[in-house]
């Protein structure tokens, strides 16, 4: 392990550079193998009679097709539209037809096929008609997003190879401390950012100035290992000015790794789940920035990059190659020689075996290496892990590799994620000091798609168990929402046709209830009048009686007056009575006068009768009086008849007797009128004596009914 | 006296713990079972009822109440059941075949020539995944079906056939690194 790096930079490489440079933890150096095809200028591509351009250039989404089948599209054309921000567009890269939208094998380690547009080209290589975007324009509007958009719609990604989507590198904040140009390349073999260095500094230098303008960066370097001396002399001079460093570091894998070069060059370690940007530090390649270049300043999409032939082949070197280019094709171009084992996509310690060569050239395509045996011999069979720790002390990302081994080995994902599984950059520099040989970047890999996957699957069991909880909710509310549709119309029919029965029986119901609540209340009453208006009753119930009792003796002893002044004669009763009373008596005592008057006058009409009339009024008078107190007694038993009876009624039906009383009295009436019937017929056949001697007994017991009326009136006053 | 002092002592000290414990009892009582949640958590919610249960959660509370084995849902499949087992630590048993045979992940798809727009297969989907109206072509949301085969058996005209998923570029998974044998001459 040469890991010594020099504590004074001079002493390095370039040797110019004033800037410090730091270092990172491990990092190896494989062979470089960088002078086979570094040697030679990048020469243009083959134009192949066919290109396949797989939809997915980038990483999230891939891009949406715009073209048919069948129809002809434009050197520059735009064929798929990026879908989603995560995404970049598609472009022709060539004049031609497009004969195919269909799965192709692509360059992937899976070998899978996936969806790719097949042009077919006339040769003519005819572009499409272009205007410059005015990003200057647009920059002094403050218009970044205009920019981002066009150059998404151009199809600029990340060509180092992650193919990350630039635009989104480029929607900064407001301003940026250190914009880093990654030139280190370190992987060996590959060369393309070494020549297009060398070749094409100017360019490249003006897309570093947008870049710089676009980003508002402070401070710009251009991190460049010191194996490239002829790359950083061309920038220096194509610089001409202090706005923009290249800064040499040395030669150590993986020095091209973001994480690593901006440790390298402003010792700033990004932690763990942190972005670069955070920290005031963005990277680019400088393959993406010459593309922004040709985007803003010429119009020119992305439909071609530089890409490394060497290994096993004739001509090695650097070529310009259309995007989509078979890449049999190219290998052809660079004389592929027999004895070609596999071939390698990207570099020797990231890239993969190619499933097959009839894949079309991705924006991510920076190397291809035909690999023989006796370049790239067969690792040692894989022995157990000793535990040496040669891989920790090489990784780049201060990991432990041998855990995360062991843990990815055991399918123990969750502990290998603990142990941050996913700041592995997968640079291979473990595995290449393995002294086990064992493949661990193979595992690495393992574990994490086992845990992607795992994670998509949880996500789409989540959204299939939140979709499942709705719709069960969504049947039930429907459920319940019918069921009161239902009640509802059910009440609506219901009242027109049979409204009678619903409302006897509510009336019933009405009813009962009321009659409940009645008997409730009357028991409350009950319950109260026991306790408390019990006494009140049997007050009203005396009060009454007393009433009553009082009006009898009243009666009575106007009876008893009235019987005195009968009696008596013109007895002075005056002062016993009360004036009312009185006053009748005195009415009555008139009415006699009359009599005894009119009795008088009488008697001077008939001398001769008149003593027997006196003596007969005499007897007559006893006689009288006799009668009226056998009736007033008879009265006075009918009274108290009367009076047992109302006692026993009860006291609600105290009122109504009174009225019950009349039919007696019409009896009595009818009675009396029956008698003075009988009477007349008698008098009738009578003698003029005994008519007259009736006529004045009759006189007198109409004085009598007539007082005892006038008593009785009296008393019920 | 000292045997009177310690009895006293214990049984106070009882009686305080006791309160204690009434009191967190009460106070930190857990009111939903959180052990059905996470055997839930597991299981793949395909909604299948291939276990004899109307969905993974009612499956899931089955469990729970130790009234269903944990081989019963095969879209888990072996990998479920050992979550299953490790979770409950119970023993690891091999998928109950009565309940079905574990199958790579399939996508119904409907024929859109033969599709009568009937609505049967929308009212069995249980993840709301197929979209129509009545007399219209249904189709299903890729994104959304669970391939649990809940639609196949209500198409009154067999119109939905279960497409295997299969592997795509971008959810393809890097295999168990394993040393390939090589045949060498004898």
């Amino acid at each position: 392990m040469e890991m010594a790096l020099p504590g004074d930079p001079a002493q390095e490489g370039g040797g110019v550079s004033a800037r410090p440079i730091y270092r990172f933890n491990g990092g190896v150096h494989p062979p470089e193998h960088k002078l086979e095809s570094s040697g030679t200028p990048v020469v243009p591509g083959p134009l192949p009679a066919q290109l396949v351009l797989p939809l997915r250039q980038s990483i999230g989404n891939a891009a949406k097709p715009l073209v048919a089948v069948g129809e002809r599209v434009l050197k520059g054309q735009s064929i798929a539209a990026a879908d989603g921000s995560v995404s970049a567009a598609l472009h022709a890269p060539t004049s031609g037809t497009v004969t195919a939208i269909e799965d192709r094998l692509v360059a992937h380690p899976s070998g899978l096929a996936e969806t790719c547009i097949v042009i077919d080209s006339d040769g003519r290589d005819e572009w499409e008609a272009r205007t410059r975007f005015d990003w200057r324009a647009a920059h002094d509007a403050g218009d970044g997003r205009a920019i981002r958009d066009y150059l998404r719609d151009m199809g600029v990604v990340g060509l180092g190879g992650a193919v990350f989507p630039s635009h989104l590198k480029l929607a900064g904040r407001d301003a940026l401390d250190t914009l880093i140009i990654n030139g280190a390349e370190c992987e060996p073999y590959i060369t393309c950012d070494d020549r297009l260095m060398r070749e094409r500094a100017a360019d490249l230098v003006a897309g570093i100035r947008i870049v710089r303008q676009l980003l508002n960066a402070r401070e710009v370097l251009i991190g460049i290992e010191d194996n490239k001396p002829e790359a950083a002399a061309a920038l220096r001079a194509a610089i001409d000015g202090a706005d923009i460093e290249v800064a040499v570091v040395p030669t150590l894998y993986p020095s091209g790794g973001a994480k690593q070069l901006i440790k390298l060059l402003t010792n700033i370690e990004v932690p763990s789940g942190v972005r670069s940007t955070d920290l005031g530090v963005q990277c680019f390649n400088v393959a993406t920035v010459y593309t922004i270049y040709r985007a803003l300043e010429h119009a020119e999409p992305v439909i071609s990059r530089i890409v490394t032939l060497t290994g096993n082949v004739a001509r090695p070197g650097n070529v310009e190659a259309l995007i989509g280019t078979p890449l049999s094709d190219l290998m052809a171009f660079a004389g592929e020689q027999t004895g070609t084992r596999e071939h390698i996509y990207g570099g020797p310690m990231m890239g993969f075996a190619l499933p097959g060569l009839t894949a079309g050239l991705t924006k991510a395509g920076n190397c291809i290496i035909a690999t023989t045996p006796a370049a790239f011999p067969d690792k040692g069979r894989e022995m157990p892990c000793i535990r040496c720790g040669e891989c920790a002390s090489a990784c780049p990302a201060e990991l432990q590799p041998m855990d995360l081994y062991w843990f990815s080995r055991s399918r123990e994902f969750g502990r290998a994620q603990e142990r941050n599984l996913f700041d592995c950059i997968e640079c291979g520099a473990c595995a290449y000091v393995c002294p086990s040989s064992i493949q661990l970047v193979d595992y690495y890999r393992f574990a994490k798609s086992e845990i992607w996957a795992a994670e998509a699957s949880k996500k789409a069991a989540d959204k299939a168990r939140e979709r499942h909880e709705f719709k069960q909710f969504r049947e039930e509310r429907e459920k319940r929402e019918k069921a009161e549709r239902l009640a509802a119309r059910q009440a609506a029919a219901a009242k027109p046709a049979t409204t009678a029965d619903a409302a006897a029986a509510a009336d019933d119901a009405e009813a009962k209830a009321a009659k409940i609540k009645a008997a409730m209340a009357r028991a409350a009453e009950r319950k109260a009048a026991g306790e408390t208006g019990d006494t009140q009753a049997t007050d009203a119930m005396d009060a009454e009686k007393r009433a009553k009792i009082a009006a009898a003796m009243e009666k009575a002893a106007a009876r008893k007056a009235h019987l005195e002044s009968l009696q008596g004669g013109e007895a002075p009763v005056a002062e016993a009575m009360d004036k009312a009373k009185a006053e009748k008596i005195r009415a009555a005592m008139e009415a006699a006068a009359q009599r005894k008057a009119a009795r008088d006058a009488a008697k001077a009409d008939t001398p001769a009768q008149a003593g027997e009339a006196d003596a007969a009024s005499t007897a007559m008078d006893d006689a009288k009086a006799a009668k009226i107190r056998a009736a007033m007694e008879a009265a006075a038993q009918r009274k108290a008849h009367r009076e047992s009876l109302q006692a026993a009624v009860p006291v609600a039906e105290a009122a109504p007797a009174a009225s019950a009383l009349d039919p007696e009295k019409a009896e009595r009436i009818r009675a009396a009128m029956q008698k003075r019937d009988e009477e007349k017929a008698r008098l009738a056949a009578m003698s003029p004596e005994e008519r007259a001697a009736l006529d004045a007994e009759r006189q007198a017991r109409i004085d009598a009914a007539k007082a005892r009326a006038a008593a009785k009136k009296e008393s019920e006053q | 006296m000292s045997f009177w002092l310690a009895l006293g002592l214990m049984i106070a000290l009882a009686l305080l713990l006791g309160a204690i414990l009434g009191v967190a009892a009460i106070r930190f009582k857990v009111d939903e079972d959180p052990l059905v949640d996470k055997i839930d958590a597991i299981l793949p919610q395909t909604q299948c009822g291939q276990c004899g249960f109307p969905g993974c959660k009612p499956y899931a509370t089955a469990i729970a109440n130790e009234e269903a084995e944990i081989n019963q849902c095969p879209p888990g499949g072996d990998d479920g059941v050992r979550k299953l087992a490790e979770l409950l630590g119970k023993e690891y048993k091999p998928l109950n075949a009565e309940n079905g045979a574990e199958k790579p992940r399939a996508l119904a798809v409907i024929d859109e020539n033969i599709c009568i727009g009937c609505t049967l297969c929308i009212q069995a989907c249980p993840v709301d995944a197929i979209v129509g109206a009545a007399k219209q072509l249904h189709t299903v949301i890729a994104s959304e079906c669970t391939g649990c085969e809940l639609c196949i058996t209500p198409c009154p005209v067999d119109c939905i056939n279960m497409v295997d998923v299969g592997e795509e570029a971008a959810t393809w998974k890097w295999r168990y690194p394993v040393i390939r044998l090589k045949k060498v001459a004898a």
